[in-house]
């Protein structure tokens, strides 16, 4: 336990001290919300989206980029450079597990994550009157379901990419598909039936429909959920699969 | 009992043999020296004795312990420092202390530590603004965090200019005398034949020889040298017929006098009974280097 709270707090440390990574883990999130919010359209409700506004649509698209830049970004660039630089390799001579070190950063990324929510959801209810998530427990539940299946992605990417700018260049690819198909420039409303479908077997489109779920009061669809748990247990498998020290 | 016993070790990469039928054995205290040149095999044969690696034959031993079957009980009782492994640049010196420390289970105060490498007024600075000799000390500090029987210190000294080399030398004999066995590989004969209590020489994969500096010495040549100028004319035939003596040359107005044995007091007593003064003497003995030659038949670093 100790040594895990010191991976965590150390990850935690280093993390904070690159201001540009906080930027755009922490900062954007909300600070697009804002943007986002100054459109007028935008806080129109639309008897398309049965009453919605368009920024009630993207409060959980924005949280889900927050979790896809953690995942794709920061977690896979951290590792591979953390193996290029012999950080990793330094470690394999102690007494630390694999799993451990992979456990402190994934509490870190959380961590910081959660900041990131909390940030958006403030912002959300302070500025444009977002409602707060009607079913917390159900909120939470698709929150974790999300952020896991993101961040095992992103532990895959960081097993599998050669170099500390090959992980960049993958993370970046997917970090597009992913919020793509999460709604970030057509939101699922809009999506048609075939791009729909494609985006509930995604990652982050499950994450996105299951936390305006949540948000609306109701339980996840099974579907979604069976989507994140699947792709939380396949990229972490493979994750732990294809682990190297060096 | 040896602590770390190592049985016709074999290492391929492809289908090159890097480590070729290489075996040792480092008894508890000793300070023990891989001397080879750059790519002689020595990081990988460290590397497999740490369990970095996994062997292509033989057996290795670390307090009784296969480092391939380890479940975590060698890496509490061996520390390393290797090549080519290094911090996240942001990270200070108090929090990767405080964080090796969390891997042990009976971790060393590591204040205490800091302040025997001399590190303790750069507690709160960052790794990446340590000069390179404060990071190796680092290094050497993290491999202790553990408090281990064996560390494993790979080219330590490689990069460091000479005075904190010297440092750095002093610092492994402090350590030493604190009953831990060192591991210590390296390309610089200054340093093996300075530190080690035995050598075990690798040359292209293959073990040349395992013995004290001195004894590689000795194994080589024992043949002495003495140059100096006579204050008079002397004849060489006095010299000549010490038993001592092999030969004399004459090298302009100096001569060249080799031999074995207490060769100098043998030469300086006949000169004083002739009364002649040796000016400019000097004392040529063979060196760890002059070993390393005879030995692998070219020098360390090229």
């Amino acid at each position: 336990m100790h040594t895990l709270y010191r991976l965590t707090a150390t990850e935690s440390k280093l993390f904070l001290r690159e201001p540009p990574a906080v930027f755009f883990a922490l900062a954007f999130p909300p600070l697009l919300l804002v943007i986002l919010g100054l459109v007028p359209a935008f806080r129109e409700p639309s008897a398309d989206l049965a009453g919605l506004r368009n920024i009630d649509l993207y409060a959980p698209i924005v949280i889900t980029m927050a979790i896809a830049t953690l995942s794709l970004s920061s977690l896979p660039q951290l590792f591979a450079t953390y193996r290029e630089k012999g950080i990793l390799r330094r470690m394999a001579t102690t007494p630390v597990r694999p799993a451990m070190l992979l456990g402190g950063q994934l509490a870190m990324c959380v961590w910081m994550s959660v900041a990131a929510l909390v940030a958006v959801l403030a912002v959300g209810r302070l500025a444009f009157d977002i409602a707060l998530p009607g079913n917390v427990p159900a909120y939470a539940l698709a929150y974790l379901l999300s952020l896991l299946s993101m961040l095992t992605l992103g532990l895959l990417v960081a097993s599998l990419a050669p170099s500390g700018r090959g992980a960049g260049a993958i993370g970046t690819l997917l970090f597009f598909i992913m919020l793509f198909l999460a709604g970030l420039w057509l939101p699922r409303a809009g999506m048609p039936d075939w791009l729909l479908r494609i985006s509930d077997f995604s990652p982050l489109g499950a994450g996105v429909q299951s936390l305006s779920d949540a948000a609306a009061g109701h339980w996840p669809q099974l579907l979604h959920v069976a989507v994140m748990l699947g792709w939380t247990l396949v990229a972490g498998g493979l994750a732990a699969r294809y682990f190297r020290w060096e | 009992m040896a602590i770390i016993e190592v049985n016709g070790l074999v290492k391929r990469y492809g289908g090159q043999t890097v480590v070729d039928d290489v075996s040792f054995a480092v008894e508890p205290g000793e300070i023990f020296g891989v001397l080879g040149p750059n790519g002689a095999g020595k990081t990988t044969t460290v590397e497999c004795v740490v369990g970095l690696r996994r062997p292509d034959g033989g057996s290795i031993r670390v307090s009784g312990i296969d480092p391939q079957h380890d479940t975590g009980e060698l890496k509490q009782r061996l520390g390393a420092q290797l090549q080519e492994s290094d911090l996240p640049d942001k990270i200070k010196v108090r929090e990767a202390m405080e964080l090796y420390s969390s891997f042990y289970r009976a971790p060393a105060d590591w204040r205490r530590l800091l302040a025997v490498l001399g590190l303790t007024d750069k507690t709160e600075t960052q790794f990446r603004r340590l000069s390179g000799g404060q990071k190796q000390r680092l290094s050497i500090a993290l491999a202790l965090v553990g408090t281990p029987e064996v560390a494993v210190l790979d080219e330590l000294t490689t990069g460091l200019d000479p005075q904190a080399r010297r440092d750095t030398w002093e610092l492994i004999e402090d350590i030493r005398a604190t009953g831990v066995t060192i591991l210590l590989v390296t390309h610089f004969m200054e340093e093996a034949e300075r530190l080690c209590d035995r050598i075990a020489v690798i040359d292209a994969g293959r073990l040349v020889a395992v013995d004290t500096p001195a004894g590689l010495v000795s194994t080589v040549d024992d043949t002495q040298r003495i140059r100096f100028r006579p204050s008079a004319p002397l004849d060489e035939a006095v010299l000549t017929a010490l038993p001592e003596v092999s030969g004399v040359e004459r090298a302009g107005r100096q001569l060249v006098v080799t031999g074995t044995g207490n060769l100098l007091h043998a030469v300086t007593s006949v000169l004083a009974r002739k009364q002649i003064v040796a000016a400019d003497l000097r004392v040529e003995q063979t060196t760890l280097d002059d070993a390393f030659v005879a030995l692998t038949g070219r020098k360390i670093d090229n």
